[in-house]
This record gives C-alpha cells, sequence and structure tokens, in this order.
C-alpha cells in the first residue's frame, strides 16, 4: 500500500538560543533579531513521514502557516525530501491562538485532497503548548495518537503506533487516516540532499514573488506564477480566499485567548548569603546546613 | 460581560480507579476560584468502580461530582473520553475548566476546547479571578491565567474574555493541596455513558506501566545542573553529591536538551514543580521557567560562575564560581564533618 502524507510543519523563534540583543533594555523582545528554525519536533514528523514513504511509497506534504518568511521553512523540507509543500499565509491568519491555527490548518488540510495521515511534532518550542495537533483531529474528525515514538506496523489501512506515557508506553492500532503527533526520540531527521538543496534555492511562494513584482515594474505577478508553476519552482500558497474559511474563526479575531498583559521579568535582588567558593567557606556552609538538619 | 454559570469544574483523571495528585492540586485551587466566583465547584469523574476516588473528590473541596462509570471507560481513550467531556461542557457551560498538565489532560483538553471552541492555556503556574480590559471593554471575573512565555523572558497574563467557557492546564504540583476538614459536598450525579461506534476506532493492544522512576518529586534534596555544568561527565559530579547527601538529580530544559540528564527529572514550568528542604542549583542561569519550579524550596543554594545570573535572586545562599570546582569541595566537606 502507499501511504500519503500531510506534515504540519512550524517556524518558530530559536528561544533556546535568546541573546542578549533579543531583549530590548525594557524587557520587550526584539522579534527581529531572534533566529527562526525548524521546530524540532516537526522535523522528526517529516522525517517520520518520509521514512514510511521510503517504505511503502505515496506522497509527503508539508503544509505551514506563517508569514512569507516561512517560506524558507518550506524549501528546508523540499530539500529534505518532501514532495510537496503549501504555504498558509494572510494577513486575516495572523495573531492565531492555537483554536484559530487549528481552524485554518484544518480548512487547508481539507483542500490538500485525501490523505491517510496527517503528521505534526508534539508542540512547538516558541509556545509549548501541545495542542495544535489535537485541535486539528477534531476539527477534521479524525482519531489521534499523540506523543507517538513509533510505528510499528502500517498493513492493510490499519497503523499500528507505540506512544508514550507519563508511566510508560502503550501501542494503539487504528484505523486510517488518522493525526500521529510525534517525541523527538521518534526519529533522527535526514540531513538535506545537496542534489535538492540546489534545486529548491530558487523555489518561491506566492508572498515572495509579489515582493519581486513590487520590486519591479517589468514584471507582473499572474505571468511570473505562471513561468514559476511550469518551471516547478511554484511552492503553493492559499490565502483567505483560496479557503473555505469564515473569517471570524481566524487569526486573532478567531482567538479565544488574549494576551492581556505581558510583564518583562523583574529581578528583586533578593537578600543572599554569599559563601566564598573556598574550602573554609563551603565548609561553614555545610556545617550551618547539618546544625539546622537540612542534611546530616 | 455577565454569566449566568460560575461553576467551576475541575476534570479529575484516573489510573487504575486512583485519581491523580494532581486533580486533587486542581480541586484545591478550583475551591478558592469557585468561592471567588460565587459558583460551586464540580468533579469531573470518568472510569469504572470510582468510589473512593468521589470520596476524595469531596474531601478536596467538591460541592458536587459528576460521574461517568462504564466499563469501557476504566481506562483514558482519546475519543470516548473527549466525546463525553466535551458534550457535558458544551451542554452545561461551566465558567472554568481546569485539566492537569498531564499525558491525559494534554491529549484531551485541546480536543475538548477545538469541540467547544473554547480558549485554553497550556501550563499555567497561577491562575486568579479578576476583572479586565480589553479593547476599550470591560470584563468582570475573568480567569486570569499567568504563565511564562518566549523562552521565559516574558510572564504572560491571558485571558478568556467572551468565549464563554475558559479552559487551562496545570502542572502537577504547581497548585498547593489543600484538603477539607470535612468533606464539602455529596451530590453524586451520574450520567450515563451509551457507547458509539467512533468511540472503539483506536484499540489498545498493549499497555505498559512503570512505577514512576524517580522520586525527584518527593526527594528532601534535590542537587539540580543546568546547561553549565558543561557536560555529561561534570553532571556525574551532581550524582556524586546527591548520592552522598541523600537528594536526587534534576536539571533544567537547557541540560535535558543538551543530553546531560533524562526529560523525566527535568525541574521547571514543562517539567516537575519541587519543594525540597534542600535545592541546590549548579550551573544554572534561573530563567524563569526553571524557577517556576524551585523557587518554593525552603532553602536554596545557588552555584554560578556569573555574579549577575538570576538564580542569585531567588537563593539564599549564593556562590560564585564554577560549579564543577565548587562540588569537589562541598563533597569533601561534607565527608570531613561527616567523622
Amino acid at each position: 500500500m502507499s501511504c500519503n502524507s500531510i506534515v504540519l510543519v512550524k517556524q518558530v523563534p530559536d528561544t533556546a538560543n535568546i541573546s542578549g540583543q533579543v531583549m530590548r533594555p525594557d524587557g520587550t523582545i526584539n522579534r527581529a533579531k531572534l533566529p527562526a528554525v525548524f521546530n524540532p519536533e516537526d522535523k522528526v514528523a517529516l522525517e517520520l513521514a518520509l521514512q514510511l514513504k521510503d517504505r511503502y511509497g505515496g506522497k509527503v506534504t508539508a503544509l505551514t502557516m506563517g508569514p512569507p518568511k516561512a517560506s524558507d521553512l518550506l524549501r528546508e523540507c523540499l530539500s529534505m525530501g518532501a514532495d510537496e509543500v503549501c504555504l498558509v499565509s494572510d494577513r486575516k491568519f495572523a495573531g492565531a491562538d492555537t483554536l484559530a491555527t487549528s481552524y485554518v490548518l484544518s480548512r487547508a488540510i481539507a483542500k490538500l485532497g485525501p490523505f491517510d495521515l496527517v503528521f505534526a511534532g508534539r508542540q512547538a518550542i516558541d509556545g509549548d503548548t501541545a495542542q495544535v495537533g489535537p485541535q486539528t483531529a477534531e476539527k477534521l474528525d479524525l482519531p489521534q495518537i499523540t506523543y507517538a515514538e513509533q510505528i510499528l506496523e502500517l498493513r492493510d489501512g490499519v497503523i499500528t503506533v507505540k506512544r508514550r506515557i507519563d508511566d510508560g508506553y502503550e501501542v494503539l492500532r487504528a484505523p486510517l487516516p488518522l493525526l500521529l503527533t510525534v517525541i523527538a526520540d521518534a526519529a533522527l531527521p535526514r540531513p538535506p540532499r545537496a542534489k535538492r538543496l540546489m534545486a529548491c534555492k530558487h523555489v518561491r511562494s506566492l508572498p515572495e514573488l509579489e515582493r519581486m513584482v513590487d520590486a519591479n515594474s517589468l514584471l507582473y505577478i499572474d505571468t511570473l506564477v505562471d513561468e514559476y508553476v511550469q518551471q516547478g519552482r511554484f511552492i503553493r500558497t492559499l490565502t483567505v480566499d483560496d479557503l473555505e474559511v469564515e473569517a471570524e474563526r481566524c487569526g486573532l479575531a478567531g482567538s479565544p485567548t488574549k494576551v492581556k498583559k505581558v510583564d518583562s521579568v523583574v529581578l528583586t535582588g533578593g537578600n543572599h548569603q554569599r559563601v566564598p567558593a573556598t574550602r573554609e567557606g563551603l565548609g561553614q556552609l555545610v556545617e550551618e546546613l547539618m546544625n539546622d538538619r537540612v542534611f546530616g | 460581560m455577565s454569566n449566568a454559570n460560575r461553576d467551576v469544574w475541575v476534570f479529575v483523571e484516573q489510573r487504575d480507579g486512583r485519581a491523580a495528585e494532581v486533580s486533587f492540586e486542581l480541586l484545591s485551587k478550583g475551591r478558592k476560584l469557585a468561592d471567588q466566583l460565587g459558583g460551586s465547584l464540580k468533579a469531573l469523574l470518568l472510569g469504572h468502580e470510582l468510589g473512593e476516588a468521589v470520596r476524595q473528590a469531596f474531601h478536596y473541596g467538591s460541592d458536587e461530582v459528576l460521574l461517568v462509570e462504564h466499563p469501557e471507560l476504566r481506562d483514558y481513550r482519546t475519543l470516548p473520553y473527549s466525546r463525553v467531556v466535551g458534550g457535558l461542557i458544551a451542554k452545561q457551560q461551566p465558567r472554568i475548566v481546569l485539566f492537569g498538565a498531564t499525558f491525559i489532560g494534554r491529549d484531551l483538553a485541546p480536543r475538548v476546547a477545538s469541540f467547544t471552541r473554547s480558549g485554553l492555556t497550556a501550563d499555567c503556574t497561577d491562575l486568579q479571578i479578576g476583572d479586565a480590559d480589553y479593547l476599550r471593554r470591560e470584563y468582570k471575573d475573568l480567569l486570569l491565567q499567568v504563565r511564562p512565555a518566549f523562552g521565559g523572558n516574558i510572564i504572560a497574563t491571558i485571558i478568556t474574555p467572551e468565549a464563554p467557557v475558559q479552559m487551562a492546564t496545570v502542572r502537577e504540583g504547581v497548585m498547593e493541596l489543600v484538603p477539607q476538614a470535612t468533606p464539602r459536598g455529596e451530590t453524586v450525579t451520574r450520567i450515563p455513558y451509551e457507547p458509539t461506534a467512533s468511540d472503539n476506532l483506536v484499540t489498545v493492544v498493549e499497555r505498559h506501566r512503570e512505577e514512576r522512576r524517580n522520586k525527584v518529586k518527593s526527594a528532601p534534596i534535590v542537587v539540580a545542573g543546568g546547561y553549565g555544568m558543561g557536560s555529561k561527565k561534570n553532571f556525574a559530579l551532581l550524582h556524586q553529591l546527591a548520592q552522598l547527601i541523600g537528594g536526587e538529580v534534576a536539571g533544567t530544559r537547557a541540560a535535558v536538551d543538551a543530553g546531560f540528564i533524562t526529560p523525566d527529572r527535568q525541574v521547571g514550568q514543562t517539567g516537575l514543580t519541587v519543594r525540597p528542604k534542600l535545592y541546590i542549583a549548579c550551573g544554572i542561569s534561573g530563567a524563569i521557567q526553571h524557577r517556576a519550579g524551585m523557587q518554593e524550596s525552603t532553602r536554596i543554594i545557588a552555584i554560578n560562575s556569573d555574579a549577575d545570573a538570576p538564580i542569585f535572586d531567588v537563593c539564599h545562599y549564593g556562590i560564585v564560581g564554577d560549579a564543577a570546582a565548587v562540588i569537589p569541595l562541598l563533597i569533601d566537606g561534607y565527608r570531613e564533618r561527616l567523622r
């Protein structure tokens, strides 16, 4: 059997490596200075989908919702081996919380056509919510298996998956189609292939072509898009007009959760006892803790 | 926005009929929230043969238990649980629903929130009732959902002003356990469960459970290391110290990501919350997500080479120095005095 997969991917700020430049003196975030990376567990999800394709055949489509800059992420997916990629991008989708995000993604998935599996990373490192996967599954009326660690078997349209639970693991079996969220341990993402890397360097999404047109009065968007499509260098782009969505369920408007306020982390200075990093200083500390029966 | 329903619900999760500790913590918090709102606290329990769990739900402040008992609900499964919980919430529209941020809660809550189109905030470190202005409108008695965000550089307060139901997940250990002197309520409302074909689409082939592998949560002493330990080899020093003084080893998220320690020993917002008698933070800068998981420790020793590291703002004893050099001195000092 062949297995067609859609993989939900996200470009995220690299929160693990926040440098001084990113935080402004007033404690706000300078997003422009944040490096953007492939959300690690989404990359693992893509790898798992590619492994299934290597084994059973079929097609892997990477799907992301994000600003035009997210085209970089899709080029990376192509270089790893994705057959197709799709960018969902529109100002009306901006400011979405997980509910509005999953709504738009579910409509985009429906638009992409029949599939056997939807993959997603367990969670994204910028929010750590782990909500978009299950919410997308609910909207598509699909069963879900979260925290997937290993696909044990795929046969006759039935998948068997080992998933992590807090006190061990369980093995679940379900008919396709299905949505899986994948943990970091599930696979080691393959490096990009040099040949593909070269080929997808010149692939462009709609907003990127629009920017080229804006900068060059000799270009027309329709002909440019046609040209890129014919050369197989166009990243399919879905905007609000391409999807059957209710505007009030998209973006900030469609997000029930709102950020009331954001506090920068202000440290109080705290009164603590300085202990010299010497044999004597530390010895005295040990003695104090022993006397207070904290240990000993 | 006024809302007729001021009730607070807690989804009480159970394994083998035993309710999870985090659910009791949420009931304790839910009690306070319900009192502030002037509503009832209801425990929602799904499973089979749950007599003891029901009794405990009252003990931790529930006014009422909504009980869905059926042999097929004995173990948590996504589809039947989310269908039942989602259906009840959609119908009864409680004002607040709390879930533990566990493997069960994090699988269930988003699906239910999607179905009921509710706001859901993950891994809250604090929950309060308060008024809020949003876009020049005033809202009374909203659930203020506090969580660190963006690599711990900011603390965000999230509200759900328009949605009738406000949902949040909270990690185990974050909220204080407050048993009531006498059980609050005694009303058990039984809700029938009628299986559907789609409930059983996913079948459990095997389920393997282990005893909790580590005792970090209940240890009187925790020796924790951060990225500043530099290597897995240096982490061995922490194990040596912990063994000597009778503690457990833990680490920050950065230490987990670097492979210095396993994820089940991660302390912080997205890991464990601990309150030991003594917490020794070694090579930990002290990002707020980490502090959220340890700052209520009775005593905190911080060892860090950067004198300006935020960990020094929450510690009781500060040692400026390389942890890899300081720990052997601590070990020596302890051994000498033990004799």
